[in-house]
């Protein structure tokens, strides 16, 4: 009798113990770039993520979520210490957050080392989508070269038969580079390497006036890709040379603060605010209501990349295990950018669409979608990945 | 030709602006002995105060005093308050401080203005380019940052050589118990000269405003150069200052634009390109290694 009522009693614990653990929220360890210049993407792919946990309730999929949030201040080094740390003393097992492809590159394999999860929502770096591709790593962004590819496809089909390209000196610049040269074909007189923290360009200006090119194509996100625009229309060079740039270099924050300067400019994207479909409405009024401000293609990414976690952790009921994969990999969502699949490296398929900057009725500088650039277009690593 | 001609200009206004920043940390550092790492802080907060007068105003003319006038005061109240407390430390409490002051900066920045960077519009008066040579288009805004630079250095020039602030401010980088011990109120002229290097940053960053994006961080990445320059020109000298800029920006410009083509001339062209690139991020360091070996004390050392 009273070792049943022991085993009754150890029983009526387990369960509250085990009930208090279902009630214990999993943790996302959001490691992103909140200062320095690029610190505004990481701030809109930060508030993308928490306003779709905060139309959730607080739970993403169903199942309660405790964000953890710290800046990388853009340094590797630093970005490695808050993920030793978080998974060390928190034991966080899903990460996300990271802008920079430098940083990326150095954190990752850390957190796969653990045996965590990341999700990017933005960096996509060549390094991990081919033969170093992991059965723990996704990219909801795109891969890093898709940019510009798509950006080489436009620049193809406008015409231009010789053209220079710029890109900042580090691993998203060459892989900027090596996606635009894959798809436009034609003929580069120059590749003109930046420093990363550069915001003065007079120098590469007067290399490109000299080097009298069919148009132009720069990658520079950020504050560098506003100083470019506008010390691009004030060496009279606007109206002499096109510019062909992929969304990094002109979304919706650039084209607002260089204005003037980013009309005529033909661009592309995965993503524009006036996309029409139900959850990127939503996704842009929602936004629009939070922050009070314009979402950027960084917040939009933030949210799909939180979205397509939800529906991981509903299909796996919270567990981080086999049954998450197979959730991620089926993307059962609906994403504000329209169709999407994973690739066998767990990078996207997508659309990529033409993208120009015009005059609001306001007279503020908006930008507008136009015509599908590249349908379902997936990556060059895929081949290489073993998964 | 040409291409060189506009190279050179560049390289000159790149000079001008360093000049500016350079002249403030150079006394700063020479008469006092303090490293402020903060020095860029008081550029991005012209910058900043620049920015935001131009927005409510709608004209850079105004933006302009804004700029000076916030980066002066806040210079003279840090001086005030803080680097006051640490003449008498060692180095390390000094970048100790003045790097939390960056800190406390660009999280204040980022807490009232934003992260998002700001721009100041030009003024309409220099929007456009100027037709230097006939082909040659150039930036009538970075033409009038190359006046405004090179008047101020004039200006510096006579004030030190000529007025009684500015011997005292000689005597004090030379020999500072000296000065004390004739009576001088040190610390008067401690203020003064924290606050008018504060001023010229700012006015660096006004003036840089319209060209690159006003954003929070901008004054780190400056300090660095900055740094390379004064130790280049001798510290605590204002024509060290000067010799430096010059020399640093003209390196660093010219470098950027003809490295990667001297390269090209026996490399292949992506190749060429990477390490152009590479090769011209670093020739400032490798002038200022190169100065240092020959002349430990820069080019134009202050005696004492």
């Amino acid at each position: 009798m009273r070792l049943k009522s022991l085993a009754l009693a150890g029983a009526a614990l387990l369960s509250l113990t085990g009930a208090a653990a279902a009630q214990q929220p999993l943790k996302l360890g959001i490691v992103t770039t909140l200062s320095t210049p690029g610190g505004y993407l990481g701030e809109d792919a930060r508030d993308g993520i928490l306003l779709a946990i905060a139309e959730e309730g607080g739970k993403l999929g169903g199942i309660p979520i405790q964000p953890l949030v710290e800046d990388d201040k853009l340094k590797p080094g630093d970005a490695k210490q808050i993920v030793d740390k978080w998974i060390e003393n928190d034991k966080v097992q899903l990460f996300t957050g990271i802008i920079f492809s430098n940083v990326s590159v150095a954190v990752v394999p850390s957190i796969l080392e653990a045996g965590g999860i990341f999700v990017s929502p933005n960096a996509g770096p060549s390094n991990f989508s081919g033969k170093a591709c992991h059965k723990n790593y996704y990219v909801a962004s795109w891969q890093n070269d898709n940019l510009h590819e798509s950006a080489g496809a436009l620049a193809k089909k406008l015409g231009y038969k010789k053209m220079v390209l710029l890109a900042p000196n580090y691993q998203a610049g060459k892989d900027a580079i090596t996606g635009f040269r894959r798809m436009y074909g034609g003929e580069v007189i120059e590749e003109i390497y930046t420093g990363l923290e550069q915001t003065d360009f007079a120098a590469e200006m007067a290399r490109i006036r000299a080097a009298k090119p069919d148009a132009v194509f720069q990658f520079h996100p950020g504050g560098q890709g506003i100083a470019f625009l506008r010390q691009w229309t004030q060496a009279g060079l606007k109206d002499q040379i096109p510019m062909v740039v992929a969304s990094p270099s002109l979304e919706q924050r650039i084209a607002g603060a260089a204005g003037d300067a980013a009309i005529g400019i033909a661009a592309t994207a995965h993503w524009n605010t006036d996309f029409k479909n139900a959850e990127n409405e939503a996704f842009v009024k929602g936004f629009r209501a939070k922050y009070n401000r314009e979402p950027t293609v960084y917040a939009s990414q933030g949210y799909d990349t939180a979205k397509l976690i939800a529906s991981a952790l509903n299909a796996s009921g919270g567990k981080l295990d086999d049954s998450f994969r197979a959730g991620m990999l089926k993307a059962d969502v609906k994403l504000t950018r329209g169709p999407f699949k994973f690739n066998k490296n767990q990078h996207p398929i997508q659309d990529w669409y033409e993208i120009k900057a015009v005059k609001g009725a306001d007279g503020k500088v908006v930008l507008e979608s136009g015509a599908k650039v590249l349908e379902q277009h997936g990556d060059a690593y895929a081949k290489d990945c073993n998964l | 030709m040409q291409l060189f001609l506009e190279q050179l200009l560049n390289g000159l206004q790149l000079s001008l602006t360093l000049f500016l920043l350079a002249a403030g940390l150079t006394l700063v550092f020479g008469i006092m002995g303090v490293i402020n790492l903060a020095h860029g802080s008081l550029y991005m907060i012209g910058a900043y105060a620049g920015a935001y007068a131009a927005a409510k105003t709608g004209t850079f003319w105004l933006a302009l005093p804004a700029g000076l006038a916030a980066a002066a005061l806040v210079g003279a109240a840090m001086e005030f308050i803080i680097v006051r407390r640490l003449y008498a430390r060692d180095h390390l409490s000094q970048v100790l401080a003045t790097f939390g002051l960056i800190l406390f900066f660009n999280g204040f920045i980022a807490w009232s203005a934003g992260r998002s960077p700001l721009l100041i519009e030009t003024p309409p008066q220099l929007a456009g380019f100027v037709e230097v040579l006939p082909g040659l288009r150039y930036p009538a805004y970075r033409l009038a940052m190359m006046a405004v630079g090179v008047a101020v250095a004039l200006g510096l020039w006579w004030m030190i050589s000529r007025t009684r602030v500015g011997m005292l401010i000689r005597a004090g980088s030379d020999k500072r118990e000296m000065v004390e011990a004739l009576g001088v109120d040190i610390a008067k002229l401690f203020t003064l000269v924290f606050a008018l290097g504060a001023l010229l940053a700012g006015l660096a960053g006004v003036m840089v405003g319209p060209i690159r994006s006003v954003q929070i961080g901008m004054g780190e990445q400056v300090l660095i150069t900055t740094f390379v320059v004064i130790v280049v020109g001798g510290i605590g000298s204002i024509r060290g200052a000067f010799a430096g800029a010059l020399l640093i920006g003209l390196c660093d410009t010219l470098g950027r634009a003809y490295v990667p083509m001297l390269l090209k001339s026996w490399l292949s062209g992506p190749l060429a390109d990477g390490l152009g690139a590479a090769l011209a991020s670093v020739i400032i360091y490798l002038v200022m290694a190169l100065v240092l070996v020959i002349r430990p004390r820069g080019l134009f050392p202050v005696s004492g």
